[in-house]
């Protein structure tokens, strides 16, 4: 398939690991943001490949794992609540909240809806009138834009049973939240491409020079995942300090100006609690007050729910790149994807997930 | 039972008689008479069937039978490519045909939500006539029932087959061994992502049409000519991945997958790419694998081929003393991972 199979190109790979190879002088230890990266890894077998010097941690870059148990709590609660519809994308059914998950709550008679954008939720809400359809609104920067265009959209034609449970979280909060703690260790970052494709690079530029780290922006075919590190490890070799971008099919330095716009006016930054890491400030949007009619975390019953997670599941830990799923002594036992414990175990993007399925004996 | 054109019978319940189903066609009285006599004996009528006693009388020929059943609860009903009809009978048709039998006879039961269309049956009720000559089986005995709107999904259908074992095989998935080879008889996932592209809130328009067909006559042609294929299995839910899994358990054996030459449609490949699906789990309806020597496997491709469900027949895979219980997948840069049976549904990710 045309733009696929050239970035899935077994000599290109065959070249770029041996790149990587010849430039290496001591080990190094990279951690790629993005969930969706992690899982092009393990799928395509790259830790295979790539030469033993270097180390690859997995990050925080997975929407569903990282959003808070209290809003799934509220999104179950909205499903349930007569005269109500939630729709979320499909990632989102099985992550466990405190008692339950939406799946199960659907099961249960809720109306949850699968959907593949805020736009067909919206749709929804035009189609039910006579029906509050609450949107999930989950994700990194990459899914935020189509839940502002769906925002003004409603703010236009005046749909009034129509909102939206704000679950966004923000990347450069979480890279320097990360690069802050002690415990960890990262010589260089994969950024998510993505991502970068619609905020752009320059706001990766002061976490490089401030925490004297080199990242490469990175797409999430295997070829783009090996140009990432490859960039990265010739920074790291050289000595040199700063953002490379391995992506430039997709990212531009100022990212997606259109999107950006939409963003500033529909959203602001604010402090968000991310499960199992804790509260990261400024990492999370919210909405403006012009939009805060639309706000379903404020609609009547969302107050005093109470969330809990398991005791066993050290998502914390896996999230922020500290110890690797295999480490974890609930992973295949206690916690599989039919019976998950945390929100790793579940998602597409979830590092669990990705080596629970895909190189769970290895 | 006028006929609107020669080879396209119009339905034969007039629409000023009834447009829809209603609650007394599953009644047992005059509407119901009037469905069985007008749409399901005219259109299957056979010996055995037009007896019109409670059950079958089936002629006992000395042969092994193999029994089936499943039911289909396929939404939508109508898809590209097919109908929850055709899908009923090519479905049981099939797992006759994974048996190493060739099918003789099957039950219709169907279970209609009152409000269905009329003319929606009779388009269904002619693809499970056309299915069933295209196998040459025959309905030999069926039910209908009706219930209140609201409490089905338009058309539920359930086929049971009895079909004879072709002598001197022996298929099963605990058969399967080291040095055996896996073919394929063509694309993977058609069916799956046919019927996704139609469900409701998904808005992509796509020529992929569902590949369900009958194969009975293609693998009784292999089984007549090679007794020694091990395994036949037909990957519909959970895909190849599931069925493979299933096989790898049951023999205790590896199974290695090459990546490059599971032939996926570029149409398949593009809509899974946007969705975030593995081709590997999704259903496939008129696909079977079959395990086999390899010292065979050229002959029996040779065979496949000649039909024109078969005609895209390839070795995918091989089976391997290593990684028992384990199927994995050599992939197209050079790796190899894991490919796990699926737990629950696949959902569409984030981005």
């Amino acid at each position: 398939m045309k733009h696929i199979d050239e970035y899935r190109d077994k000599e290109l790979v065959d070249r770029l690991v041996r790149q990587i190879g010849k430039q290496l002088t001591r080990s190094w230890t990279l951690m790629e943001i993005c969930g969706g990266q992690t899982h092009s890894i393990m799928k395509y077998g790259l830790l295979d490949l790539l030469p033993g010097g270097i180390t690859m941690i997995h990050g925080p870059g997975c929407p569903v794992c990282v959003t808070p148990v209290e809003l799934i709590d509220k999104a179950i609660a909205l499903s349930i609540k007569e005269g109500f519809i939630l729709a979320s994308f499909g990632d989102m059914l099985r992550v466990p909240g405190t008692g339950s998950d939406l799946l199960s709550a659907r099961a249960g008679g809720g109306d949850v809806r699968i959907v593949y954008s805020p736009l067909d939720a919206l749709q929804l809400a035009v189609a039910n009138p006579g029906k509050q359809v609450v949107f999930f609104a989950v994700g990194f920067e990459t899914t935020a834009p189509a839940v502002a265009l769906a925002l003004s959209q409603a703010e236009a034609k005046e749909i009034k049973n129509f909102s939206v449970l704000v679950a966004h979280v923000l990347v450069p909060p979480a890279m320097r939240a990360l690069l802050s703690n002690p415990d960890l260790r990262i010589d260089g970052f994969l950024a998510a491409g993505h991502v970068c494709t619609v905020m752009g690079y320059e706001e990766y530029i002061p976490i490089a020079e401030e925490y004297h780290i080199p990242i490469a922006v990175t797409g999430f075919e295997p070829v783009d995942i090996l140009l990432g590190i490859q960039k990265t490890v010739q920074m790291l070799e050289n000595g040199v300090v700063g953002v490379e971008n391995a992506y430039p099919r997709s990212v531009k330095r100022e990212g997606n100006v259109r999107a950006r716009e939409l963003l500033d006016r529909v959203f602001e930054s604010g402090d968000r609690s991310w499960r199992g890491i804790g509260n990261i400030p400024q990492s999370g949007y919210h909405l403006r007050e012009r939009y805060r009619k639309f706000d379903a975390g404020t609609l009547p019953g969302m107050e005093g729910i109470q969330a809990r997670e398991s005791e066993h599941c050290m998502a914390g830990e896996i999230l922020t790149g500290i110890r690797k799923p295999s480490e974890c002594s609930a992973f295949g036992s206690l916690c599989t994807p039919e019976k998950p414990l945390g929100a790793p175990m579940v998602s597409s993007e979830g590092a669990c997930a990705a080596y629970y399925r895909y190189n769970r004996v290895n | 039972m006028n006929s609107g054109s020669k080879f396209e019978p119009a339905c034969p319940i007039p629409k000023s008689d009834y447009e829809h189903i209603l609650l007394g066609h599953g009644g047992g009285g005059k509407l119901t008479r009037q469905l069985i006599d007008r749409m399901f004996y005219a259109e299957f009528g056979n010996e055995i069937l037009n007896r019109g006693h409670d059950g079958a009388y089936l002629p006992s020929t000395g042969h092994t039978l193999a029994f089936t059943t499943d039911s289909f609860v396929v939404d939508p009903i109508f898809f590209p490519g097919g109908n929850i009809g055709d899908l009923a009978i090519n479905g049981t048709v099939n797992d006759l045909a994974c048996c190493g039998a060739i099918p003789r006879f099957i039950s219709l039961a169907l279970i209609l939500e009152e409000g269905l269309a009329i003319e929606d049956l009779w388009e269904i009720v002619k693809s499970i006539r056309k299915a069933a000559d295209k196998s040459g089986v025959s309905i030999v005995t069926g039910d209908t029932k009706v219930v209140g709107k609201g409490k089905g999904d338009k058309i539920f259908i359930n086929t049971s087959g009895i079909g004879e074992v072709i002598e001197g095989t022996d298929i099963g998935p605990e058969l399967c061994r080291p040095g055996d080879v896996i073919i394929i008889n063509g694309t993977i996932a058609d069916h799956g992502i046919a019927i996704i592209s139609k469900r409701e809130g998904l808005s992509f328009e796509t020529a992929i049409q569902s590949d369900t067909a009958s194969l009975s006559t293609m693998v009784a042609d292999v089984l007549t000519k090679y007794k020694s294929v091990h395994v036949m299995r037909d990957p519909t839910r959970g895909g190849l991945a599931s069925a493979l899994n299933e096989i790898s358990e049951a023999s205790q054996t590896g199974i290695l997958l090459y990546e490059n030459k599971i032939r996926v449609s570029e149409a398949v490949r593009g809509a899974c790419e946007i969705m975030g699906f593995d081709p590997l789990y999704i259903a496939n309806e008129g696909k079977i694998l079959l395990i086999v020597p390899r010292e065979d496997a050229a002959g029996i491709l040779e065979i496949m081929r000649t039909h024109p469900e078969g005609r895209d027949s390839a070795i995918i895979g091989e089976v391997t003393p290593e990684h028992p219980g384990l199927v994995k997948l050599l992939t197209t840069i050079g790796s190899t991972r894991i490919v796990d049976m699926i737990s629950g549904e696949q959902l569409p990710r984030i981005c």
